[in-house]
């Protein structure tokens, strides 16, 4: 006789794709806003994007429970660190945080794909990508969530650096405008959206640089 | 007196029915340097008076940002003030967290009060050193609470504690009962005239006391110390007894410059300028 396995999970995936991309003066973090179970469609509306810090941007796709959870905690640990040292966290230090939050739950983990975009100490943008488990590096660019495959390759023609084959590809912050930059996410999210059934219905880009933090929405198709 | 015999350890009580050793930490609450507090229907003001111990250094922090909507101020030992501000930092958070809204500041007075309890009825602990004054605002409005080494609180429109505060109460009982319908700038100017009481003739300047003003619509922060030099210019020249209002404090519209209220230096919380003044 075969182990019976549960037919209950602890998880579900919510869909949904997540981008950022650093400047070197910007950074922009955007997400579309479909919340899915399955086939279904739960929500249109649902934002997955969420500001730890000042400076600090975070997207997550996945399953929008822990991503809420994970996000909460977050905002505590923000507080806390703000009450104790009397300033905002950088971003590097919010990318350590989140990093070992989600190690911490190494054997539980938060199923939540996240990207963190900020700016750091000198003003530069700075993008740090994750996987469930905390695993980040510093990156120029990344995507997360359902339709990454079909994202990141496109970021990768567009965005990085030209002679890999000669040095160890960079991927450096991009030389693009900070306009140039969002029209990439928006036509990145019009692709994704065609063929990745998870994305749709409308994009929300957040941008930081040195003037604060502004919001952009854009359609997408709702099919 | 009799006194020593009974006061050896807090799980002691005198014939007389007395426990000294809370007596006493009330006793290092009075020797601390003051700390005022006096509130009206929307806005709370906390006032200290920081000495420091010598040219040389700094002085002690007296006044803490507790959330957004809670401000306390303390006299006595500042260190046990430090750690009981973080264990109410640390439940403001957590109420936040599970209830997704701000603690009401009653409970978080009753959670002091309690945990100042215990170390009355413990022969291995000490009463706490410090005493509080608490000031906060929640949906049943503006309140002023004192807590009590002895696990006592008490809500106030208006007290002070530590040393010589009784020069402050005196100015304070004169005009608590206005309080209620005072303006922020009054409210204000009321703490600086309560807080010079205690000085007991020593000129007030911005850098021997603190101000913070929390309110509605208006987090809790610590007023820099430009803008408390320019309050204190402005209504000096108007003299001790009551004058014209004071100028209208440009603070009041900077908003949300909370998140890192509690260092004196703040900026974008720039006093525009003081109002002509009819003397």
């Amino acid at each position: 006789m075969t182990k019976q396995h549960s037919n209950w999970s602890p998880y579900d995936n919510n869909g949904g794709s997540c981008v950022a991309i650093a400047g070197a003066d910007y950074c922009v973090v955007a997400a579309d806003t479909r919340m899915s179970s399955g086939y279904n469609i739960l929500t249109r509306d649902y934002s997955k994007i969420c500001k730890l810090a000042d400076k600090s941007v975070m997207a997550s796709s996945g399953f929008q429970a822990d991503v809420k959870a994970l996000q909460k905690l977050l905002a505590a640990r923000h507080l806390i660190y703000q009450h104790q040292h009397n300033k905002q966290m950088s971003c590097p230090a919010m990318a350590q945080l989140l990093s070992n939050t989600l190690y911490y739950k190494r054997f539980f983990p938060y199923y939540s794909f996240n990207v963190l975009g900020g700016l750091d100490s000198e003003g530069k943008g700075c993008v740090f990508t994750y996987d469930a488990v905390g695993s980040y590096e510093k990156v120029g660019y990344s995507s997360q969530g359902s339709g990454s495959t079909l994202i990141m390759p496109f970021l990768d023609n567009q965005l990085k650096s030209p002679s890999p084959l000669l040095l160890p590809a960079q991927d450096a912050v991009t030389p693009l405008s900070e306009s140039e930059a969002v029209d990439l996410v928006k036509t990145v999210f019009a692709s994704a959206t065609e063929r990745d059934i998870y994305t749709g219905d409308n994009l929300e880009i957040v941008i930081l640089n040195s003037e604060g933090i502004r919001r952009e929405y854009m359609e997408l198709r709702k099919d | 007196m009799f006194r020593n015999q009974y006061d050896t350890d807090v799980t002691t009580w005198s014939p007389a029915g007395r426990l000294f050793q809370v007596e006493y930490a009330m006793e290092a609450v009075k020797q601390g340097s003051a700390a005022i507090g006096l509130r009206s229907k929307t806005h709370v003001v906390l006032a200290c008076v920081n000495k420091a111990n010598s040219e040389l250094s700094s002085h002690q922090k007296k006044i803490f940002k507790v959330d957004d909507h809670i401000g306390v101020a303390i006299a006595g030992l500042t260190a046990d003030g430090r750690v009981l501000s973080r264990y109410m930092r640390s439940e403001c958070i957590n109420h936040s967290f599970t209830y997704e809204s701000p603690l009401p500041v009653g409970r978080l007075v009753v959670q002091l009060a309690n945990k100042a309890q215990v170390c009355t009825q413990r022969s291995w602990k000490r009463p706490f050193g410090v005493g509080l004054l608490l000031g906060g605002l929640d949906e049943s409005g503006a309140h002023l609470y004192y807590n009590c080494p002895s696990g006592n609180y008490f809500e106030y429109q208006a007290f002070a504690i530590g040393s010589r505060s009784q020069a402050a109460k005196t100015y304070l009982e004169r005009r608590f009962e206005n309080f209620k319908d005072s303006s922020r700038e009054d409210l204000i100017r009321d703490a600086l005239i309560a807080t010079r009481e205690t000085l007991q003739g020593e000129k007030l300047r911005s850098s021997i006391c603190t101000i913070s003003v929390l309110g509605v619509g208006e987090p809790f922060h610590i007023l820099d110390q430009e803008t408390v030099q320019q309050l204190i210019d402005t209504f000096e020249l108007v003299g001790e007894e009551e004058g014209p209002t004071a100028e209208p404090d440009a603070d009041a519209g900077e908003g949300v410059a909370a998140e890192q209220g509690d260092v004196p230096e703040q900026s974008g919380a720039a006093d525009q300028g003081a109002a002509p003044m009819d003397i």
